[in-house]
């Protein structure tokens, strides 16, 4: 046995992924690249933080019962994550195709997911529909926790929402309401209606507060 | 076709002119400078007054242009803050009213980016527009400049500008800023706030100045801040060129002239085999040539405002703009 190396799975701005055959299992391996435009020391720091962190909230997270990739290995010198190769379709590419139950379905069990990591102090960070991979099983798993962090505050939960709702309206425009309903359907079964709506309201105050949004004018 | 423009969005008042094949005739500025502290928009506005007539006056002689030549008036309208704001919009009506000319409406984000394009030959460019109020990271795509990435409190150059008033440096901070970083040996650790496709910067202002006040070597907190702040600046500017393949990134705004931000952007878009350029000094800044030239550009598809609908828009995002030229 040993490591065979398939293909580049995406060259992204932070990090090369692999996909490898490792011992006989389907792996993905991480790799963050370093980057010419900052300085040395800022990006061996940022590559070992990200490197580090994001392989604890991959563990956190599997321990919570959210399908997200098995963690087998992590290497902090050479900023890499070994992790489970997960089969299936992004659901970016999907919602188009699927019918309206399963669409609800899904997003309903991606705002459980999104729930119970909030409830336990832990954010995505980047809650795009390129990050949800629907397997065969009609299981969601969410991926890349590249921009992820523990936290509990209100304000970190909010940005997460907020981006997951300008994630569907920037790709998925036909189906934001629905997808968007279904998702705080999951959600609130795990954080409850009352937690929900101190986060909805937060939500609102983070889409007025960018610059020059007609969200603003309103007050 | 000759088109004036006027900006007065925040601190400058400039009156510039432009033709239909792209040519500045004439671009004059005049800068508010604060006594100290931040723009106080009234005495900016006030400082715009003063200056307003000389700047059109030298404009028209350095254009050699008269009045009567002109074919319509363009106005910067927002963003930017209203007391300065009013005084250029005032000017333009007036103007419009006395010649009998159309009154073009101009959003000041368009013009950094229109300038940008006509001065580095860009055809579609992913844009990083960096002054001291805005941090947009922009492209074009069905219609309109399209944001991919932006500041969710202070801008970038607001940030360096304040760093600088706290650390006793003279106006405009970001060069004195920069200046120290140079002599920096050692980046210290301080928060790096990318949300998604956005940034912040205001958590990363407070850390700084509690580190300045337990009395860090202000130099080592310079290049700190620095390599932080523009740092953070690639990721969102790298991950846009990644995600919408443009084959030109070009630097706009004031804080285009720092040579360190030129060239941390040119490596990223050395990364992903794109060209990249930078605005021209004289037009990095606010100015009126900007104006005038997206006026053009706009007049030429027909976009004019009727005088007693020319409000200023303190808060027009540059995404609420139809582009019918780049369509």
């Amino acid at each position: 046995m040993e490591i065979i190396r398939l293909c580049v799975i995406s060259k992204g701005a932070e990090a090369i992924i692999f996909k490898e055959l490792w011992y006989g299992i389907m792996v993905v391996r991480k790799v963050r690249i370093p980057k010419k435009y900052r300085s040395p020391m800022l990006d061996l720091v940022l590559r070992r933080q990200r490197t580090s962190l994001e392989a604890k909230l991959l563990i956190e997270a599997k321990s919570l019962g959210v399908p997200v990739p098995t963690v087998f290995e992590v290497d902090l010198d050479n900023t890499y994550i070994l992790m489970e190769f997960i089969e299936g379709m992004r659901l970016r590419d999907f919602i188009p195709k699927m019918p309206l139950d399963e669409r609800i379905k899904s997003f309903t069990q991606v705002g459980n997911s999104v729930g119970r990591l909030h409830a336990h102090g832990i954010v995505h960070g980047d809650l795009t529909t390129s990050n949800m991979i629907l397997t065969s099983s009609g299981n969601v798993y969410l991926i890349d926790f590249g921009l992820g962090m523990f936290s509990s505050e209100l304000e970190d939960r909010g940005v997460d929402i907020h981006l997951m709702l300008r994630a569907l309206e920037s790709t998925h425009a036909a189906y934001v309401e629905e997808c968007f309903k279904a998702f705080l359907k999951g959600y609130e079964s795990v954080m409850g209606v009352k937690e929900t709506r101190k986060i909805l309201n937060k939500v609102k105050e983070i889409r007025s507060r960018g610059r020059y949004v007609s969200e603003r004018r309103v007050r | 076709m000759i088109v004036l423009g006027i900006e007065s969005t925040a601190h400058t008042f400039g009156v510039g002119i432009a033709d239909e094949e792209g040519r500045i005739l004439a671009n004059i500025n005049a800068i508010y400078v604060p006594r100290g502290g931040g723009i106080l928009p009234r005495e900016a506005a006030r400082h715009h007054f003063l200056v307003a007539d000389k700047v059109l006056r030298r404009a028209l002689k350095v254009a050699n242009v008269k009045l009567r030549d002109l074919d319509a008036i363009a106005i910067a309208l927002g963003p930017g803050m209203g007391p300065c704001l009013r005084v250029g919009a005032l000017m333009a009506r007036a103007l419009a009213v006395k010649l009998n000319r159309p009154l073009v409406p101009v959003n000041h984000c368009v013009a950094h980016i229109e300038i940008a394009r006509l001065t580095t030959q860009s055809q579609d460019p992913l844009v990083v527009y960096i002054s001291g109020g805005n941090t947009i990271i922009s492209a074009f795509a069905e219609g309109r400049y399209r944001i991919f990435g932006e500041t969710l409190d202070i801008a970038l150059g607001n940030f360096l500008d304040t760093l600088a008033r706290e650390l006793g440096l003279p106006q405009p901070g970001v060069p004195q800023v920069e200046a120290l970083a140079s002599k920096g040996t050692k980046i210290i650790e301080l928060p790096y706030i990318v949300k998604g496709q956005d940034m912040s910067f205001s958590g990363l202002l407070t850390a700084a100045l509690r580190k300045l006040k337990e009395g860090i070597r202000v130099e080592d907190l310079c290049l700190s801040v620095v390599e932080y702040a523009y740092a953070m600046l690639a990721e969102v500017a790298e991950r846009a060129l990644a995600h919408t393949r443009k084959k030109e990134l070009v630097l706009t705004g004031g804080v285009a002239r720092s040579k360190r931000l030129q060239e941390v952007l040119r490596q990223v878009a050395e990364e992903h085999d794109a060209v990249f350029k930078v605005v021209p000094d004289e037009y990095a800044g606010d100015n009126g040539a900007m104006i005038a030239w997206t006026g053009v550009l706009a007049f030429r598809h027909g976009i004019t405002i009727p005088i007693e609908k020319s409000y200023v828009k303190q808060r027009w995002r540059l995404d609420e703009v139809e582009v019918p030229w780049r369509s």
